[in-house]
């Protein structure tokens, strides 16, 4: 009796020896299959940050250099960013952010929420127009910065064909005037991404709850006040949505400028991003390059991490 | 009776301002919609025109003897820096870098997807949060780091080359960006099959478990086979991406004959050189842009459901 | 001995313990149902059975044998899930012999396998398609079928019922029922419906926030509650329960309640358990089904002690076979049970008989019964 029950003890060790073995290697699979996209994040992405950080610290020129020198590079700009008179190219940069990013943000929504009011009004034909705002999107900025170059030079483009429509004091040479040159990158910027941000709203809109229309209806609200005071603040958070996407887009924004201005005269049209190439690779000032890298990076941070730390805690688990 | 007659007057005053109505939105729909389609519309006609046209005429005209001259010579014969044998070298570039790009990153997206909604562990929402943030970064930050990295694996394949006569893709520009595309596509790919995956019904892959299936055939035979729409959208997103990624590859390809088709087209563009042909920069152009145009056109749908999925909590 | 047995069984979600030592188990052949409300530990019990969850202290065993740290396909048990879990891109034939296929079980095998189970719940014709062409009925068959086919030790059924419409429900309860008498198979049952649960099982398992508080046959459930919860819980309508005082009067002892606007409620207890004397002159909870509330006539004539009272009836509710007559009885509505043709109207007073051979007590201070 005893020794039966021994073996049997025996037996049930052995084989929950094997099965532990075998269920380390199912618990363990899927963190493998993962490890290697984390891995390659981590060191990609948070590793070459935390490099780029640490070359901004340095007197790195053409070549990247590992002798720390101090916040001279950071310096420099922070000196830069007040010289406004002739301005610096940093003060350009970051005048430009400021202008190109509350304008494109700004006239992104707003347009793009206009057009999403227009077409939800039971438009038929909608499946047709719909397309034909978000196709920009899908264009690369190269592509389309030839034709809007084009379209905005004022020998060939607009200006010429109001002229030959014999409106000749037509005048608009934007694209290349210092001065409003950033304005014509805001034109594109916003034909570009303003079906985007109409197909955010749009989809907003179908998702409110038509019952809730209805009711405002029999309560007597006109199509303007149901819009004003009941759909609108409804699509609140769609325009956090839609303003994270731009802020980002506008921070990121390089090929707009490369492709539309080169640069714009003097590099009048440039912003952080073209700042950062420019410095780093054509003028061998690798460490300001990096310097002003990392100031885009905590700017985009600061907008970006609260929004998504609150997007992944909301989630239910 | 007279209720009856007020509201009879109402019904009809309504319907002659609804009808105003409708014609002022229609209006500003059609309106909005010829401006954006202008600049594809400039581009289109005027890649088609003679360079005497576009000098005389209107660049709203269409062209008098359309030729496809400047289409012909962009694809074969015009010059991308010094060397003058048209894009289309650039085209395949571009295709090669991206059609394997792609794939990469989708598939690990698939996988990563899989393991962070359905196999979840202590610790999954982090390890997808840093991963999600990765999308979002101005690539310039780290640009810098990439470009030395790269520098040595070339250095590297040039050492494997001498050693074993095959550099083993070390240090070839296409290489380099597919792997700097995977990386840095990752994050999106991730984003879209997680939250695909999160609506998933976990109880498949539970019944999945009881009939016996191991992690990879739950993936193969269950989530793989369900998960064509989340599919094509990745696919044609980073499709889009990259194809139209231009920072990567002007730092990364800008010079020699890797470069890809928007870097390329940028120097067509910019070449000061002699007269600008601007109905060849147009067609090249065009070329650029017919692939992404081709998948906006025949999956549109998808297109701006990928957009959106980065944009709107799923 | 039992054959599927749980013991001390534990579960904890980082600080949160889902099941607080857990032991619970049912014969070879019998129907165990899981019952309580959402968040209750049931389903999280009948995961861990599957083993598709790990514990963290207990064991369980299947037929004598521990199956704790088996793979879910190792410990001989079947599924049915609430969603039916139907792979949607194979077909239903492709759906019942997935785990025959994966286990690598030739085709001519699998095909027969498949035919046998198709015609035992004559799904025969629809093997062919695929799920998204299947009525909520059909896929519930389909659900069915795959685990017949594995012919297991233990089926587990989790809220199978609960994504059809009412009618369907109970004639799939019914087909469930039948499949149970006839295969024999011990079944382990989760429902949040109790009716689900009186109807189906031969032992119910009632839980709440990770701890059993009552297992026991239906009637035995049904019947004596071990405490508050269970008798709340199991029945509908509900069980009356309502605040009484006690008052020990010799050998007897009677519980009283105030009314409003009438005279207070008195009733003496002939048998009264024993533990209600040390009650005296306390408040306990006096429970009574609203069946054995009844008009004077509707009482069961089988029942020993029957009180009568005068109650004003506030509401009326026809249901058709049964009148529900609402009244109030020291601040709390009270449902009472009448014959459908009872001639009572809201507003009015009239006798109610409570036949008390079917009173049961509660101490308010824990929630338990009083014996």
């Amino acid at each position: 009796m005893t020794t039966v029950a021994k073996t049997e003890t025996e037996l049930t060790q052995v084989s929950s020896t094997r099965v532990s073995g075998r269920a380390w290697l199912q618990d363990a699979l899927p963190k493998l299959v993962l490890a290697p996209s984390f891995a390659i994040t981590i060191v990609f992405v948070y590793g070459f940050i935390l490099w780029t950080v640490y070359l901004s610290f340095t007197n790195s020129k053409t070549f990247p250099s590992y002798t720390l020198t101090g916040p001279r590079a950071y310096q420099r700009l922070w000196r830069w960013t007040f010289e406004s008179d002739p301005p610096s190219s940093w003060y350009t940069s970051i005048t430009n952010m400021g202008i190109f990013g509350f304008l494109y943000i700004g006239i992104c929504l707003a347009l793009g929420l206009f057009l999403a009011i227009l077409l939800d009004q039971k438009i038929r034909g909608e499946g047709v127009l719909r397309p034909i705002y978000l196709y920009p999107m899908a264009l690369s900025f190269i592509v389309t910065g030839v034709a809007w170059k084009w379209f905005l030079d004022p020998g060939l483009g607009l200006e010429q064909t109001l002229h030959q429509w014999g409106w000749t004091s037509f005048h608009f040479d934007w694209i290349k005037n210092k001065d409003f040159v950033i304005y014509t990158v805001v034109i594109a910027g916003v034909w570009q991404a303003s079906g985007f941000v109409m197909a955010m709203f749009l989809a907003g809109l179908r998702g409110i709850d038509g019952e809730i229309m209805k009711a405002a209806q029999i309560d007597g609200a006109s199509s303007f006040q149901l819009y004003r005071r009941i759909i609108i603040p409804m699509l609140r958070p769609v325009f956090l949505s839609a303003f994270i996407v731009l802020a980002h887009l506008a921070i990121k924004s390089y090929d707009l400028v490369v492709a539309l201005t080169s640069g714009g005269p003097g590099g009048s049209a440039w912003l952080p991003s073209n700042f950062m190439y420019e410095y780093t690779f054509k003028r061998n000032e690798m460490a300001v390059g990096s310097a002003s890298a990392v100031i885009m990076l905590m700017t985009l941070t600061a907008i970006i991490v609260p929004y998504l730390y609150s997007e992944l805690r909301e989630r239910p688990r | 009776m007279s209720t009856v007659a007020i509201s009879e007057r109402r019904k009809t005053g309504a319907g002659g301002s609804r009808t105003l109505n409708r014609i002022v939105i229609y209006g500003l729909l059609a309106f909005f919609a010829l401006v954006y389609l202008m600049p594809l519309f400039v581009m289109l006609v005027t890649s088609f025109k003679t360079m005497d046209e576009i000098q005389s005429g209107n660049m709203l005209a269409l062209p008098q003897s359309p030729t496809f001259e400047p289409w012909v010579k962009a694809w074969g014969e015009t010059c991308v820096g010094l060397t003058c044998a048209g894009i289309k070298g650039y085209f395949w570039n571009s295709i090669k870098m991206v059609v394997p790009a792609v794939l990469i990153s989708t598939l690990l997206g698939a996988l990563n997807g899989y393991v962070l909604t359905k196999w979840r562990f202590r610790g999954d929402t982090l390890v997808f949060g840093l991963m999600l943030f990765a999308c979002f970064i101005p690539f310039q930050s780290v640009l810098l780091p990439m470009a030395t990295v790269l520098g040595s694996l070339g250095r590297f394949g040039m050492t494997l080359r001498n050693a074993t006569g095959y550099s083993f893709g070390f240090g070839n520009p296409t290489v380099n960006l597919v792997f700097v595309h995977v990386v840095y596509g990752l994050g999106f790919t991730t984003l879209f099959f997680r939250n695909y995956y999160e609506a998933f019904p976990t109880e498949l892959i539970k019944a999945a478990q009881i009939d016996g299936a191991s992690f990879f055939q739950i993936f193969r035979r269950i989530m793989l086979p369900n998960s064509l729409p989340i599919f094509v959208v990745t696919v044609i997103y980073q499709f889009t991406n990259i194809w139209n990624d231009f920072l990567f590859a002007s730092a990364y390809a800008g010079t020699g004959d890797a470069m890809p088709m928007t870097v390329a087209l940028n120097n067509v563009v910019n070449t000061s050189t002699g007269v600008v042909e601007y109905n060849v920069n147009m067609a090249a152009a065009m070329i650029a842009a017919l692939p992404t145009l081709l998948v906006y056109i025949i999956a549109g749908r998808y297109f701006v459901r990928g957009l959106m999925a980065g944009a709107v909590k799923g | 001995m039992a054959f599927l047995e749980i013991r001390n069984l534990e579960k904890t979600f980082g600080n949160v313990k889902v099941l607080k030592g857990i032991d619970l188990e049912i014969e070879e052949g019998g129907f165990l149902v899981l019952v309580g409300p959402s968040g209750c530990g049931k389903s999280t019990l009948l995961n861990s059975i599957a083993g598709l969850e790990t514990t963290t202290g207990g064991t369980i065993s299947i037929g004598g044998k521990v199956i704790d740290g088996l793979h879910p396909s190792q410990r001989d048990i079947a599924m049915v899930f609430q969603s039916y879990a139907l792979y949607p891109n194979m077909t239903v034939g492709g759906n019942i012999a997935f785990g025959m296929e994966i286990r690598g079980v030739p085709k001519p095998e699998r095909d027969k396998a498949i035919a046998q189970v198709a015609e035992m719940l004559q799904i025969g014709h629809l093997l062919d398609r695929k799920p998204s062409q299947l009525s909520g009925g059909q896929r519930q068959r389909v659900a069915i079928g795959r685990a017949l086919v594995r012919d297991p030790q233990v089926f587990l059924f989790d809220e199978p019922l609960s994504n059809l419409d009412a009618k369907l429900r109970v004639d799939m309860r019914t087909e469930i029922k039948r499949l149970h008498q006839r295969m024999g198979t011990t079944i382990v049952y989760v429902t949040h419906d109790q009716i689900e649960a009186m109807t189906l099982a031969t032992k119910i398992a009632v839980l709440k926030d990770g701890l059993l508080q009552q297992s026991g046959t239906p009637a035995e459930i049904y019947n004596n509650p071990a405490n508050l919860f269970v008798a709340d819980f199991m029945g509908s309508p509900a069980m009356n329960l309502i605040p009484v005082t006690i008052t020990k009067n010799g050998s007897g002892v009677s519980i009283s309640t105030n009314r409003d606007e009438m005279e207070p409620l008195a009733l003496g207890i002939p048998n009264a358990p024993a533990g209600l004397a040390a009650h005296d002159g306390k408040e306990v909870i006096f429970g009574i089904r609203p069946e054995a509330l009844t008009d004077r006539d509707g009482a069961d004539r089988n029942a020993k002690n029957i009180a009568e009272s005068e109650c004003l009836i506030e509401v009326v509710e026809p249901a058709g076979s049964d009148t529900f007559a609402v009244t109030r009885l020291g601040k709390k509505q009270v449902t009472a049970r009448l014959r459908a043709d009872v001639n009572v109207v809201a507003g009015q007073k009239t006798k109610l008989a409570f036949n008390l051979d079917k009173a049961v007590f509660f101490d308010p201070a824990n929630g338990q019964r009083i014996l």
